[in-house]
């Protein structure tokens, strides 16, 4: 912990007139990823295609962005992430309050959820197509699913995190569950709780971009694997670059106004 | 004595509450497609589903799906522990590399990586390969930001008492910081491999290739219901299986702890 300190606080002042050697570093690895990345492209080592040039790209990447079916595709897979994400974790908030708050429920039901957490949501899709239908229900339903285990974990962990004097405070006031829930548990755990979303939102991400690549005819998922069919493999890198900066951008942004930045510095 | 059986009984209740509300609620769901609420086209009572298990393992070679998806998983994981440590080493080794770097890896590890796998398919063909490639991809990044948590959270003591000793980097490096940094290490290889196994069993299924993900992906397209569930159970105890045999792996390398 000394050591992630003092490096923070050499990292925080750059010499006046040079680039500071950090940031001269990661230009100098970007420029040389970026060198041989075309280099390889030029040298038609590898098929043809699979290591487009980066103007190719590039080129791709305008267009994508500058093609309204896209935003179609994009508004399509957020509204379905969206919903999964209210279903996913208003259901993954409940269960995480009623383990939090019992201990026999925790004892009871949480080994399950906590095995059941990590495996592979996708297998669960066909069963999902029977139940929800091709359209985007069953992609809903497995952003949903996926979401739900790590809220429910995460918030089950921050109740019993919570300072036993605050739930004596709120039982001295004879507050009922709902006052309790609203008072005393969520703005205690506000901490865990923007995790979970945050976990929570990437594992939704996946699971409903995943569905979207094994069936589907809209959606930013549908768009790569019709690349890939087509073999446009230009295209498939713009959105891939596209998805990643969205889904990075989106983790960051969740961490830094839920100010885990700020707890983990401290 | 007394104590400890009181302590044993109280202990019971919440697994029996646990295995009980699950036996409860499979009776409700046979009850009610036997009732004809539910639709049996829908969901396979679980009586047949329950049926279907010696079927899939003796006609859909489930020993030889699960054996290739466990060694697909294997080579994965050796290259996720090969990459991933060395590259924790690296990255603690050169503190401006650690600098400049850290927040990439911690990025990479919190992204969503199993979607380049149309990618893979280009590169690597529809393979096994593709598929360990994969599980690659998805387990290095916390192994390597694992690692690194790891050495450098090795005690200023400890690498004080090397120095007082006179050591070599080398010497400083196995005898100090890698012993200190093996639990750290450990949850690492644990998050690497459970990562690489997810997208492993996920992959199969999207590109129909190899083990148990294939297995789902065909008992669905052959619209064999009961089939269908039972493998997606078989798959889910396989793999809560492991995780668990993991834990315990790692629990039994860390005694100390």
């Amino acid at each position: 912990m000394a050591e992630a300190g003092r490096l923070t606080a050499t990292a925080g002042g750059p010499r006046r007139g040079f680039p500071h050697p950090v940031t001269a570093l990661r230009v100098g690895i970007i420029v040389a990823v970026l060198a041989t990345w075309e280099l390889v492209a030029a040298s038609g080592l590898l098929y043809r295609d699979v290591v487009p040039s980066l103007a190719a790209i590039a080129i791709a990447l305008y267009k994508t962005l500058s093609d309204s079916t896209f935003y179609f595709h994009l508004a399509a897979t957020g509204y379905e992430i969206g919903i999964a994400l209210v279903i996913g974790g208003l259901s993954g908030l409940a269960v995480g309050i009623a383990l939090g708050a019992s201990k026999l429920m925790a004892r009871a039901y949480e080994a399950y959820l906590y095995y059941l957490g990590p495996t592979p949501k996708i297998i669960f899709f066909p069963v999902m197509i029977m139940w929800f239908g091709v359209g985007a229900g069953s992609k809903v339903a497995m952003g949903a699913v996926s979401c739900f285990f790590p809220i429910a974990l995460n918030i089950a962990a921050g109740m019993r995190e919570i300072d036993p004097v605050l739930i004596r405070v709120g039982a001295s006031f004879r507050a009922n569950t709902w006052q309790m829930v609203t008072k005393i548990y969520l703005p205690a755990m506000r901490y865990p709780v923007i995790n979970g979303l945050r976990i929570g939102l990437g594992v939704a991400l996946i699971g409903t971009l995943l569905a979207e690549t094994k069936l589907s005819n809209r959606g930013i998922g549908f768009l790569v694997i019709q690349a890939y069919s087509l073999f446009d493999m230009p295209q498939m890198y713009s959105l891939l670059i596209v998805l990643f900066v969205i889904s990075i951008g989106a983790n960051a942004l969740i961490g830094r106004l839920g100010g885990l930045h700020d707890i983990k510095r401290s | 004595m007394s104590r400890s059986t009181a302590l044993a009984k109280t202990g019971l209740l919440p697994a029996v509450l646990g295995i009980g509300s699950i036996a409860v609620l499979v009776a409700l769901v046979e009850a009610l497609i036997r009732l004809g609420l539910i639709n049996r086209f829908i969901v396979p009572m679980p009586s047949e589903i329950f049926l279907a298990f010696p079927r899939i393992v003796v006609e859909e070679n489930v020993l030889a799906r699960f054996t290739l998806t466990i060694s697909e998983a294997f080579s994965a994981s050796i290259l996720v522990a090969i990459f991933g440590i060395a590259g924790g080493v690296l990255l603690h080794r050169f503190t401006l590399l650690r600098q400049a770097t850290e927040t990439w890896v911690a990025a990479i590890a919190a992204a969503p990586l199993v979607l380049i796998y149309p990618l893979y398919l280009v590169i690597f063909g529809r393979s096994a390969t593709t598929i360990v490639m994969m599980g690659f991809t998805a387990g290095v990044a916390p192994t390597v930001l694992k690692t690194l948590e790891g050495l450098s959270g090795t005690r200023r003591v400890l690498i004080d008492v090397g120095r007082s000793f006179n050591l070599t980097p080398a010497q400083q490096f196995w005898k100090i910081l890698l012993p200190s940094a093996l639990p750290t290490i450990f949850v690492g290889l644990r998050l690497g491999l459970i990562f690489a196994l997810i997208n492993i069993v996920g992959v199969e299924f999207l590109i129909n290739f190899g083990g148990l993900g294939q297995l789902i992906n065909e008992l669905s397209e052959r619209y064999d219901l009961a089939g269908t569930y039972a493998a997606i159970c078989f798959v889910v105890l396989v793999s809560v299986c492991v995780f668990v045999l993991m834990e315990r792996l790692e629990r039994w390398l860390r005694p100390g702890d």
